[in-house]
């Protein structure tokens, strides 16, 4: 039994980082029909941008460190109105009319060229924002003590899938978005402004990698070579449960990280290859992932 | 089939490149010989984008090839490099025939993304494999050329490269030839319009499976010259940022002709070598806006420069 | 068919683009030094960028010459200006390997220090034996390089990996520690595995009682460890043994400390010294740590190693260099010292490939990590001493400080020549010489 909740806590805390992430890609796939290969990067920018923050509101005292926080949040937030738009506008659609997959080429252009422009801004040596980390001490579960941060990090990712799930489906625009999600071309022909929806989309999408960034950065070194790592493991986690779909990223997160948890507790041998493993077998079974769905040839 | 103006021409450019390898340094030979085995891989992509599929795992292939021809040397004691590239480019075709059914299916970013996780799958895998080296891989010796063995450095690099060649051109004629032919023209057909194929008694699934068991066949031979080259294999080869330089390589080319393939090669690596000895601190940065300078500027490839001042090429010559 | 016709053309425009470019001729008063090092991806804070940073503070004092203590004294190496260039090692084994062939004959490079990641290193060293050209492998640590090959080319002139465990091992002995119940979370890579393998079995060479609890493989750059943390809690094993390094030490620091890892057990790593000046406070007391040799703050008091630290601080006040730049140091100075040593030889004239790899070979100096002596795979492969210490901050200098130190000698952990390091532990370390 206590083998058990362990495995689910800890399952838990490590689905909540990869759902904010994942769900950012799967966003921007279902949106733009863009498998973005860069989102480890702006996962890497954020994480950068809120340690950068965390440093310079810490470094003033911190009487009230919850506040710093909320700053790094809100810094992310700068980053995906600035960067959103910019790469949407100014390089993504330029590519639009071109093969999906020229589309791929084009982020991975772009991961190459962030990786070495955050090298280039950053420097190679670490940042850090410990401070949060702290904010909401320990708790003991079956006589393991767990850091109040990673639970709240639970609650967040919660947080996060219940409003784009409101956005999606209880608001005008997102319903908008739904509908460009299920076909583009008609969207566009009953007068949906595709493009507004593409800037946003894309926009929420880099937000949702950079706060991922922001929220794992007070329990990380920030340096060099971030990106990699995290581009592959949500890539994995948007294929099982089936490109652009939403609740596909969010069961897959779930499925990800109970089967993580459950390697490193019962088989560690197995930690690196388990992911794969699981993306094997949906591959096997059902190779348009959890959600995704039939019908792809095309006419 | 080729006809003898052609198989001419091709022997001529096969002289002419043997010669320039004689007057090429030691370190050019050995770059070209390295974008000529990215060239073969981008040459499959090619052959795949015919029929309007891109494949995002080639890799996977090429690290087929390149392991293939490598445990060939070092478990079966081969040491020809006829063997060997020959043995590691059926290995990718097997493969590719175990691969194929699985993705023949599926169109566009869909395609693009199953090969890329089948290719990630076989990366993690390798590296996981301790009795093949791990992430360090294995070393290999160097191959013998027909029962002849190189005395040199030199002589060993311009062996590979004049090897390299031989390969290139000749698969490259049989890819034209191929182009041209009645089931390399159903690939245009299968991309235009894959219904009114269908209804032409063809199964569509069957030219996508061919096409991509000779993208695999191309790319394992591509891997296996690789292998050779560098004395040395390791899961590199299957990661996902081998295969987005091949497909660079591909839509650098476009589908006008064979040999914009091998230019387009040979431009990237020179490109990287440049950039990493002038940038080494941002040659990723010099090789990305490389990379969307040509996607923006040059939408069909280096291969629309090269037919627009000759003869229209590979999709004039099929309608 | 214009295709062909278009290879002709293709084939003498890259003729044509290369001829600009022939190979240079080496000239008589320089020497032409390339470093090949990780500029870029997670190896670049921790090691690649320190390793060039010292190569350039020192080949710059070098060339100045009289800045270092003798024999290192003299301008340049032996005379001749050092020329530095860098190349990113980050990029995978075929850019490796084209590069440090076009290094070599493009560039006409006349030594290469570099690699710091194992498969690199073992693609590379082919290489430069084909080519007859020098090269220098300054920190990877498998020892498979010279176990399972020989060279005349190719050197590592720092110690591979196996004395890093060996001396946690016996630190751990001969400090009485009690070390039946270990337990392990390594990267799930060559590198890992093998740290795990030799500390595993040198523990179980020097107590019979010593048991693997558990053995974590996180991936390598993984960057969360929760769940590995929550295992290792419950696991409860009294010694905790990792290789992990760089920014995924941090972040395993940063996540285990909080939730008391670190207390009631001993945690021991095989390289941490890195790490110390990025966490500063937040690396807990009471680890055991190795640096990788007697580097960083093991390094005892010589006049290179003073000269060392002193410029390291000019350069980077209140600072310390840790282990990548001491193993670039002394590949630098022992590289100085072969190329003096077959000047001399020759006349004064500057030495060949071959003459340097024949002076370099069996060669002893003096680094600021102590004496390197290349004892091993026919004198290609170096050895040196090694240090384990714990682990304590002094708040008053705001520095990490190490207590407890034992110091191990080169030939008590390290194997003696003619027998693999795999083996050399399993039978119980024959042979080895310790004080």
């Amino acid at each position: 039994m206590q083998l058990v909740s362990t495995i689910v806590l800890d399952g838990l805390i490590d689905a909540s980082w990869i759902f904010i992430v994942a769900v950012g890609l799967t966003l921007i796939f279902g949106v733009l029909n863009v498998l973005n290969i860069a989102h480890g990067n702006f996962y890497a920018i954020g994480a950068y941008v809120a340690a950068s923050a965390a440093g310079w509101y810490y470094a003033g005292g911190d009487s009230f460190p919850a506040l710093g926080l909320i700053i790094m949040l809100g810094s992310t937030l700068v980053v995906a109105v600035v960067l959103g738009p910019l790469l949407e506008r100014g390089l993504l659609r330029f590519f639009y009319e071109r093969d999906e997959v020229v589309l791929v080429l084009v982020t991975y252009a772009l991961f190459l060229v962030l990786e070495d422009a955050t090298k280039l801004i950053w420097g190679v040596n670490p940042y850090y924002a410990y401070e949060p980390y702290v904010l909401f001490g320990n708790v003991s579960f079956f006589g393991l003590s767990y850091v109040g941060y990673d639970l709240m990090l639970i609650v967040v990712a919660v947080l996060v899938g219940v409003l784009l799930w409101l956005a999606l489906n209880r608001t005008t625009s997102g319903k908008l978005v739904l509908a460009v999600i299920h076909d583009r071309d008609m969207s566009s022909a009953l007068g949906i402004n595709v493009t507004r929806i593409f800037v946003v989309a894309f926009t929420i999408g880099v937000f949702l990698a950079a706060a991922g960034g922001a929220v794992t950065a007070p329990k990380i070194s920030v340096q060099p070579g971030l990106a990699v790592t995290v581009v592959l493991l949500s890539f994995a986690v948007v294929v099982i449960g089936g490109l652009g779909s939403i609740g596909g990223a969010a069961v897959a997160s779930l499925i990800v990280g109970i089967a993580r948890s459950l390697a490193i507790h019962t088989a560690p041998w197995a930690e690196l290859f388990i992911v794969y493993m699981v993306m094997a077998l949906m591959l096997a079974i059902r190779p348009q992932g959890l959600f995704g769905t039939e019908g792809l040839r095309k006419i | 089939m080729l006809d003898w103006r052609s198989t001419a021409h091709l022997c001529m450019a096969l002289v002419a490149l043997l010669a320039a390898g004689l007057v090429l340094p030691g370190w050019a030979n050995f770059l070209l010989v390295i974008a000529l085995s990215k060239g073969l891989a981008a040459l499959g992509l090619v052959v795949l984008l015919r029929s309007g599929l891109l494949s995002f795992g080639q890799g996977l292939f090429y690290c087929a090839g390149g392991y293939g021809a490598g445990l060939l040397m070092l478990w079966g004691g081969i040491s020809d490099a006829a063997l060997l590239v020959g043995g590691g480019g059926l290995f990718a075709l097997l493969i590719g025939v175990a691969t194929g059914p699985l993705v023949a299916g599926y169109r566009k970013i869909f395609f693009a993304t199953l090969t890329l996780a089948l290719s990630m799958l076989v990366h993690g895998a390798l590296t996981k494999a301790d009795f093949l080296g791990g992430t360090d891989g294995l070393n290999l010796r160097a191959p013998t050329f027909f029962g002849w063995r190189a005395g040199s450095a030199g002589e060993n690099v311009y062996a590979l490269y004049a090897f390299a060649s031989i390969l290139a051109v000749a698969l490259a004629g049989l890819c034209r030839a191929h182009f041209g032919s009645v089931r390399g023209l159903l690939s245009l057909g299968v991309r235009d319009n894959e219904i009114r194929i269908e209804y032409l008694g063809t199964s569509v699934r069957r030219v996508v499976f061919e096409n991509f068991v000779i993208a695999a066949f191309l790319a394992g031979i591509g891997g296996a010259i690789n292998a050779l080259a560098l004395s040395h294999i390791d899961p590199e080869l299957a990661f996902w940022t081998t295969s987005g330089e091949f497909v660079f390589v591909a839509i650098l080319a476009g589908q006008a002709s064979v040999v914009a393939v091998f230019a387009a090669s040979v431009l990237l690596e020179v490109v990287r070598s440049w950039s990493s000895q002038y940038f080494p601190n941002a040659w990723q940065l010099t090789l990305g806006v490389f990379m969307l300078a040509v996607i923006l500027f040059l939408p069909n490839g280096v291969g629309a420069l090269l037919r627009r001042r000759s003869r229209p090429s590979v999709e004039a010559d099929a309608k | 068919m214009p295709e062909a016709r278009m290879l002709l053309k293709s084939a003498f425009a890259a003729l044509s683009l290369f001829t600009f470019a022939s190979p240079v001729l080496a000239e008589n008063q320089s020497f032409k030094l390339g470093i090949v090092t990780f500029m870029s991806g997670p190896g670049a804070e921790s090691f690649g960028v320190p390793a060039w940073e010292a190569a350039q503070m020192l080949s710059a004092a070098l060339n100045e010459g009289g800045q270092l203590p003798a024999p290192y004294d003299k301008a340049g190496f032996g005379g001749m200006t050092i020329e530095l260039s860098v190349i990113d090692e980050n990029g995978g084994t075929t850019k490796q390997v084209q590069e440090l062939r076009n290094g070599y004959e493009r560039d006409g490079l006349d030594a290469v220090i570099g690699y710091i990641s194992s498969s690199n290193c073992l693609a590379a060293a082919p290489v430069a034996e084909e080519l007859k050209k020098l090269l220098i492998l300054y920190d990877c640590g498998t020892p498979r390089i010279f176990e399972d090959g020989s060279y005349r080319y190719v050197f590592r002139t720092t110690a591979h990996a196996t004395m890093d465990n060996v001396a946690l091992a016996r630190y751990l002995a001969k400090r009485k520690i009690k070390f039946d119940d270990i337990a392990s979370i390594n990267p799930d890579y060559a590198y890992g595995r093998d740290n795990w393998k030799d500390f595993q079995q040198s523990a179980a060479a020097l107590n019979p009682n010593a048991k693997s609890k558990l053995e974590l493989w996180p991936k390598l750059g993984a960057g969360q460890y929760g769940t590995e943390i929550s295992a290792l809690l419950q696991a409860n094993p009294q010694v905790i043994h990792t290789s992990l390094w760089g920014g995924d030490l941090q972040a395993f620091v940063l996540q285990a400390a909080p939730r008391n890892l670190f207390k009631n057990r001993h945690v021991v790593i095989t390289a941490a010294d890195h790490v110390f000046q990025p966490l500063g406070n937040r690396m807990p007391n009471n680890v055991i740590f190795g640096a990788r040799g007697s580097n960083g703050l093991f390094a005892e008091t010589s006049p290179t190693n003073d000269w060392l630290v002193a410029a390291y601080e000019k350069k980077h006040p209140g600072g310390f260099p840790a282990q990548s730049y001491y193993r670039m140091t002394q590949s630098i100075l022992g590289l100085k010292l072969a190329v003096e040593k077959a000047m001399a030889l020759n006349g004064g004239k500057k030495p060949t490939a071959e003459q340097i790899a024949d002076a370099l070979t069996g060669l002893e100096w003096d680094a600021p990590s102590g004496r390197i002596k290349m004892a091993l795979g026919n004198g290609h492969q170096a050895i040196q001493s090694n240090a384990i210490g714990v682990t304590k901050w002094d708040p008053a200098s705001k520095r990490m400080q190490v207590v407890d130190v034992e110091r191990f000698d080169a030939e008590c952990v390290n194997p003696p020549a003619n027998i693999k390091a795999e083996e050399w532990i399993a039978q119980g370390f024959p042979g080895a010489k310790c004080n």
